[in-house]
């Protein structure tokens, strides 16, 4: 449970972080964070992707430098990685050539212990875990579950003070996240971890109020604090809980009226050439809007509660909300989605009918797509290179944000049959038809 | 723990009583020991340029002299793995030496080896005055300059390419440099670092033999070895102790696969970085007698326990995270780039200079002329190998069970020096009068063809088999076939193959294009037979010109024709 006068684990002020552009300058992605873990609470960091929430997770690890600001660890500052924090990775990252126990026995490397002191140590943190009797695995022959709770238990063997965790169960299914999750906050619960505070990134709204005594919400572009949230409920925590459902909502709320925000203020800079455009293709809109128009919807949903019906993680909603949004076949308001008369009309077009439409708004509300094509249309050879849009885009944007935005931006206009792309000679054209 | 099971079945028995296993294994590990002491006394020996031992004709001789040949190409695989470990972290750990090291290894890996091989013989000769050393040390640096390259390129590539997620890891478990080096680094380049061990081994029989025996000018060089065997065999005209070494060499390179590489390929296979379980294991008979020898367990745990503490052991040079920062970085580089661009100007104006003074620019036409006789040689016989082996490589890798029986005689044919072959090949020219011009260019080929085979056998069997049974329903038209389904599938293989060939194909040449039968000399033209003529009279600036035309030729090829189309191929098969 939060107690703002318990002793604070790590403290990060004025975090800036900045990546260098191509062009040379510098590009944002973190600016101005405050955040403290204090101990014996849970702390969750919660955001879209390109927030830069696993960034912020890294420097509080001392894995990276932040360009301007200081970490303050255990009241004194933090040079690099640090005795007492240890790291769950998304990924697992675990040694495919090293067994179960070689690889929680790594975690105890820097402590200088006699094997056999060591071997005891990993033995019973193995134990802890679960995961007796698999010693001598290798990674490549355990489940997703079985490999996660070894990289858990090569994070727990060291007594860590602070556990940072990036998105421990986001690679695993449902069930089995739902598993880990559970027998974790077991031990966190019973007191039977030495770890005094957790600091953990995820976009998994519901997983986020199932575990965090607060959480604290990043907006993006620059990453930046935008809502902090107290989850003042007893453990174990219960879904179906009407206040467990609030506290959902009110999350669902605050990230969709940073996303509409977002793309008010982007489109601002350069008549909207370099705005964003959420990763998600032409085809997964058009099924999402049939099944928004279909009861028992009726064209107006909550995203918490079409999430849930949907079985769509908040990772894949938010993209789609956004992306209908930005067309204005929907509107997002307060954690709500509601379908534009347009969006109804798309709803229960034919195929043609619908890429017609998808067409014409794609060039009223997507600047990029609308200036590519008129680039080729001016050109006699109607066709124009890649990198000439994706220059520009690189100035304002980090490289993976301007890539997955250029590649959302070719597949729509692919479905819009609004120009062609060929990736071997990395150009643009109009198909003959449409010329 | 781990114990456990073992205690309930009994197999802790084996550990009291040996058994049979225990018995090859030993014998097996102290019969290695024992050639290995024998070999290297034999290298220090005394040795005078004036009186050297005569080499014997006699089969009985062989099988001595086969194991200091293989003595030589041991020594020069240690060279080689020393060279990789410092050579590739320091590319890969300083962006300054990157900057220079990078390109040399590029380069270094572009010049004929048989080409210096005589700058190096006599500055080993030098080096140690009445010792069997110095001519030892030229063959084992001839035969490490054909292994290093491509293993220290392996490990850069392998250190750059670490997975974000280990390098983590490894930064938040605060390991030392040390630790990390043995934990994570060596292990992760494992796999890359063995295949390729695999193949400058099989490149290294080449040079073993071809840089025992020679001479430069009056220079006369003959290490007792296979190759001053076969040597002695060609001067005196005598077939059938070619034979008898062929049949040397035959066994010599098929042991060291099984009692080397095999188990060493078994081993490696842990290291494999893909999470997913494998459906071929490569399997050793030699390595499973090893795991299974309780003896040799017990013998080797105190061993493996010292190995392990060493890699534990937090050694860093510098504390980690302390890096001095005295320049600034741009100041620094400045600075640097300076050196090194004085370096090579001086470097540049010293060789003009010397070449001004002792070279004409008719030599260098000669020369160059020469290079493109040998640059067609080398195109018109690549294709001719593409064209016979791919179908037949295709042919065999889609059929599973002939790919396991057909692959080892390939890698092994690779790995066979061909120069062994030369004389049976030239005392077929000479008897049947046929002209050398034509008949000397397929020797050039010969070893390195193979690697075009066992290239596209390795593509055709690891070809998706959902791909083939697709264009079967679809019942595609054969020509269709070959070109838009197996060909495209085979390129970046086919590629891989053919670089080696034809870089294998220029280094031949040297030994190819003239080759001597008793007192007979035949001899094709073309820049190797030049580079070789050259050699014999001893005319050192004449070599260095011929060699660097070589080198220039190679790196021209490889940078128009061959890194290309190995991008191309890399970049039509991705999927995604």
């Amino acid at each position: 449970m939060f107690d703002a006068t318990a002793e604070p684990i790590i403290a990060l002020s004025h975090i800036d972080m900045n990546f260098t552009k191509p062009s040379g300058g510098t590009l944002p992605v973190l600016s101005g964070i405050d955040v403290t873990v204090h101990n014996g609470e849970i702390l969750g960091l919660l955001g879209r992707s390109g927030s830069g929430k696993s960034t912020l997770l890294r420097i509080a690890g001392g894995l990276i430098k932040p360009s301007a600001g200081n970490v303050v660890y255990r009241n004194a500052p933090l040079a690099g990685p640090a005795e007492g924090i240890a790291v769950v990775f998304q990924t697992f990252a675990l040694y495919p050539w090293l067994t179960v126990l070689e690889n929680v026995e790594l975690g105890l490397d820097a402590a200088k212990l006699r094997a056999d002191e060591a071997r005891r140590r990993a033995m019973s943190a193995i134990d802890l875990i679960g995961l007796d009797g698999f010693q001598s695995a290798y990674p490549r022959e355990l489940s997703g579950g079985m490999r996660q709770r070894v990289g858990f238990a090569r994070a727990l063997v060291s007594d860590p003070i602070l556990l940072l965790m990036d998105e421990p169960f986001s690679a695993l299914d449902v069930l089995t996240a739902e598993t880990l999750r559970t027998d974790f906050l077991d031990l966190w619960v019973g007191h039977q971890l030495p770890t005094k505070a957790v600091l953990m990134v995820t976009h998994n709204i519901e997983e986020a109020v199932l575990m965090c005594d607060r959480i604290v919400v990043l907006g993006a572009n620059p990453g930046h604090v935008a809502a902090e949230i107290r989850v003042p409920l007893a453990q174990p925590r219960n879904r179906l809980d009407a206040a467990f459902h609030a506290i959902v909502d009110e999350i669902y709320a605050i990230l969709t009226s940073r996303m509409t925000e977002a793309m008010g203020s982007q489109s601002q800079i350069h008549g909207g050439l370099v705005r964003q455009l959420p990763e998600v293709a032409a085809t997964r809109l058009g099924g999402f809007v049939e099944a928004l128009a279909a009861p028992p919807f009726g064209g107006r949903a909550e995203l918490a509660k079409i999430a849930r019906t949907l079985a769509l993680s908040s990772k894949r909603l938010f993209p789609i909300a956004a992306a209908l949004h930005l067309l204005e076949f929907a509107e997002l308001e307060g954690g709500t989605i509601k379908l534009t008369a347009a969006g109804r009309v798309l709803a229960q077009s034919d195929i043609d009918g619908r890429k017609r439409l998808f067409r014409q708004h794609l060039i009223r509300f997507v600047p990029l797509a609308a200036h590519i094509r008129q680039v080729l249309d001016e050109r006699e050879t109607h066709a124009a290179p890649r990198g000439r849009f994706e220059y520009e885009l690189e100035d304002h944007l980090p490289r993976r944000e301007a890539d997955r935005t250029m590649r959302t931006a070719i597949d729509w206009a692919r479905y819009a049959e609004l120009f062609t792309y060929n990736d071997r000679t990395r150009s643009f054209s109009l198909d003959r038809a449409a010329a | 723990m781990e114990q456990h099971a073992e205690v309930l079945t009994g197999a802790n028995w084996q550990q009291r009583v040996p058994g049979w296993r225990d018995l090859v294994a030993t014998l097996l590990v102290l019969g290695v020991v024992i050639l290995l002491g024998v070999g290297t006394h034999l290298m220090v020996a005394p040795f005078a340029v004036e009186h050297q031992s005569e080499i014997s004709l006699s089969p009985t001789a062989l099988p001595l002299y086969a194991l200091r040949t293989v003595m030589r190409m041991l020594a020069a695989m240690l060279a080689s793995l020393l060279f990789t470990f410092t050579y590739a972290t320091l590319a890969a750990k300083s962006r300054r030496a990157e900057m220079v090291l990078i390109p040399i290894l590029d380069v270094l890996q572009s010049v004929p080896i048989l080409g210096y091989l005589s700058f190096t013989v006599a500055f080993f000769v030098a080096l140690f005055p009445g010792n069997t050393m110095g001519p030892e040390l030229a063959a084992i640096f001839a035969i490490f300059t054909s292994q290093a390259w491509n293993m220290a390129f392996s490990f850069y590539q392998s250190l750059r390419t670490i997975p974000t997620d280990l390098d983590e890891a490894s930064r938040s478990f605060r390991e030392s440099a040390w630790q990390r080096f043995w934990r994570l680094e060596v292990p992760f380049a494992m796999p890359g670092l063995i295949w390729n061990m695999m193949m400058s081994m099989s490149g290294g029989w080449f040079f073993v033999v071809a840089s025992e025996a020679i001479s430069v000018g009056d220079l006369q060089i003959a290490l007792p070895g296979v190759g001053s065997y076969v040597a002695t065999a060609i001067a005196r005209r005598d077939l059938a102790a070619v034979g008898w070494a062929i049949l040397a060499m035959t066994v010599a390179i098929v042991l060291y696969d099984q009692l080397m590489f095999r188990p060493m390929v078994a081993w490696a296979d842990k290291f494999r970085f893909e999470q997913t379980a494998a459906q071929v294991f490569p399997k050793s008979w030699a390595l499973d007698l090893f795991r299974r020898s309780g003896l040799i367990a017990r013998v080797g745990r105190p061993l493996a326990i010292a190995m392990r503490g060493g890699a534990r052991a937090r050694l860093a040079l510098l504390p980690s995270g302390a890096t001095r920062r005295v320049l600034p970085q741009r100041v620094g580089d400045a600075l640097w780039l300076g050196l090194v661009a004085g370096g090579l100007i001086y470097v540049g104006w010293a060789i003009v200079q010397y070449a001004g003074s002792v070279l004409s620019w008719g030599d260098v036409r000669l020369a160059a002329g020469n290079g493109a006789l040998t640059l067609a040689r080398v195109a018109i016989l690549v294709a001719l190998a593409s064209l016979i082996w791919v179908p037949i490589g295709v042919f065999v890798g889609l059929r599973p069970e002939l790919t396991s029986r057909v692959q080892p005689v390939s890698q092994f044919l690779a790995a066979f020096p061909a120069n062994l072959l030369f004389p049976v090949a030239v005392f077929l020219i000479v008897h049947f009068r046929l002209s050398p011009g034509i008949w000397l260019c397929p020797l050039m080929i010969l070893g390195t063809q193979w690697y075009i085979l066992f290239n596209v056998i390795a593509g055709a069997s690891a070809f998706p088999s959902d791909f083939r049974e697709a264009a079967a329903s679809f019942r595609v038209r054969p020509w269709r076939w070959w070109r838009e389904i197996m060909l495209p599938g085979i390129f970046p293989y086919y590629v891989t193959g053919a670089i080696t060939a034809s870089g294998g194909a220029w280094n031949a040449s040297i030994v190819a294009e003239s080759v001597n039968w008793g007192s007979t000399n035949l001899t094709a033209g073309g820049l190797g037979a030049y580079i070789a003529q050259k050699t014999a009279a001893g005319d050192y600036p004449h070599i260095a010109l011929g060699v660097a035309v070589m080198s220039v030729l190679v790196i021209t090829m490889n940078r128009l024709l061959w890194r290309p189309l190995y991008a191309y191929a890399e970049r039509r098969m991705r999927l995604d």
